[in-house]
């Protein structure tokens, strides 16, 4: 499989990750530079699988507080009622748009913890070695990176929500603490994304080679 | 190993690209990456939809987007209002993290884009800076999430509509035009078109590459 299919890394070609120029990249010991935008030349992301491993579980230690802890009050003339992420989906099906609440509860409950399980899985196959259905799991990364944008939608709407709701003594809406640790999450799960290389789903074909420090 | 081959940034498979037809576009013969694309024109036309992008953007954060009112009194927001707000509560991250995805990122990247697309036009070879900020827009187009922002005022809309009269803004049908241009830019700009313009570091300049293929220039890693 390999013979046929030349991989860069394995003939001496490192790609630029910035403009994507490819360089001969010899030296192990000594860092190269990209030739054309000068930066720092790499087979694969540095310490990409250790990166992703400690982003994606500080996500997971943010996600319970993130859910647990109201991210918004509203005070009205009846009284003053915290929100977590779950109650405003709720709040949203109850006041009869069932398809907003779904689209919320599918940006802030789902895509974060599918994000975090399909990271998760992809690190795992990799540290596996798995040479199965590579080209499902690239696709998946792609998914990923591309969905994880949406998870801000909750951040947005307490926003917009909160500078809206001003109107003392009548009504108000305050943001809470919940919503710094769903931000947190959005943010740590985007960085994971990032920091994996979706290149090492198909360096188990063939004996490891020396990877890039 | 055919010659000038290129590697797929998501599985490093080495390949040659063909020569594409207009509106072309290679794909990765093992992931289905798109490697390369043909676009004629592409830099004109980005360069127009961006300058079409940065006057809506300023009409989008000039105007309110929505108000609010009751029992005589009324509210309204702009876009960097729903940070501010936020700021003053006492959730200061947050916070900025709204500004940067809402207006910083967006502004960066029209902006960069806008610059980059000028830089190519009046140098040749385009200085250094201009790979720069091509680097800076990547990351800016990142972190721009003017739709998600946009589905987030309609959410909150409906969540609001509730207890109080809303009335819609000027603002908010300029972000809707702003969505549609800012990714009408992210299709048609090619930054690898870019790249191949610019003067390398390393001080070679480089040479002139027929925008319907993209021909990879093969460097020596240049040690510092």
């Amino acid at each position: 499989m390999s013979a046929r299919e030349p991989k860069a890394m394995s003939s001496g070609l490192a790609l630029c990750r910035y403009c994507e120029l490819l360089s001969k990249f010899t030296s192990t010991h000594k860092a190269s530079y990209c030739p054309r935008c000068g930066n720092e030349l790499a087979f694969r992301r540095h310490e990409a699988i250790q990166r992703t491993w400690a982003l994606i579980i500080a996500a997971a230690i943010c996600y319970i507080p993130a859910n647990l802890l109201p991210v918004m009050t509203s005070i009205t003339v009846v009284g003053a009622h915290a929100d977590t992420i779950i109650g405003g989906v709720i709040l949203l099906y109850q006041t009869g748009s069932w398809h907003l609440a779904l689209i919320v509860l599918i940006a802030s409950v789902m895509i974060p913890m599918a994000k975090l399980f399909a990271l998760a899985y992809l690190l795992i196959t990799v540290q596996n070695r798995s040479t199965k259905s590579n080209r499902e799991r690239v696709r998946l990364y792609r998914l990923v990176e591309f969905i994880g944008r949406w998870s801000m939608l909750d951040v947005f709407v307490i926003a917009f929500v909160v500078a809206l709701v001003q109107l003392k003594p009548l009504m108000a809406a305050q943001p809470r603490y919940g919503i710094l640790f769903f931000a947190a999450v959005v943010i740590l799960t985007i960085f994971a994304a990032q920091s994996f290389d979706p290149r090492l789903i198909w360096d188990s074909d063939n004996k490891m080679e020396k990877l890039n420090e | 190993m055919p010659e000038n081959p290129v590697a797929c940034p998501d599985c490093d498979l080495l390949q040659h690209i063909p020569l594409l037809p207009p509106q072309g576009k290679a794909l990765c013969c093992r992931c289905g990456r798109v490697l390369a694309t043909n676009k004629p024109g592409a830099n004109e036309r980005t360069l127009a939809l961006a300058i079409g992008a940065a006057i809506v953007f300023i009409i989008a954060n000039a105007f309110p987007l929505m108000g609010l009112s009751a029992a005589g009194r009324e509210v309204d927001t702009t876009i960097i209002g729903g940070a501010w707000v936020m700021w003053q509560e006492g959730q200061q991250m947050t916070a900025a993290l709204v500004a940067l995805c809402a207006v910083v990122a967006p502004a960066a990247y029209i902006g960069i884009i806008i610059v980059v697309l000028f830089a190519v036009r009046v140098y040749h070879p385009a200085p250094v800076w201009v790979g720069g900020l091509l680097k800076w827009a990547e990351l800016a187009q990142e972190w721009a999430m003017a739709e998600v922002m946009m589905l987030g005022i309609l959410v909150a809309l409906v969540k609001i509509a509730d207890l109080a009269t809303v009335v819609i803004g000027v603002g908010i049908f300029a972000t809707g035009a702003l969505i549609a241009l800012i990714t009408a830019v992210a299709i048609n700009f090619t930054p690898e078109e870019i790249w191949a313009q610019v003067q390398w570091s390393s001080g070679r300049t480089p040479v002139f590459v027929n925008t319907a293929t993209q021909t990879v220039h093969q460097g020596q890693g240049a040690e510092k």
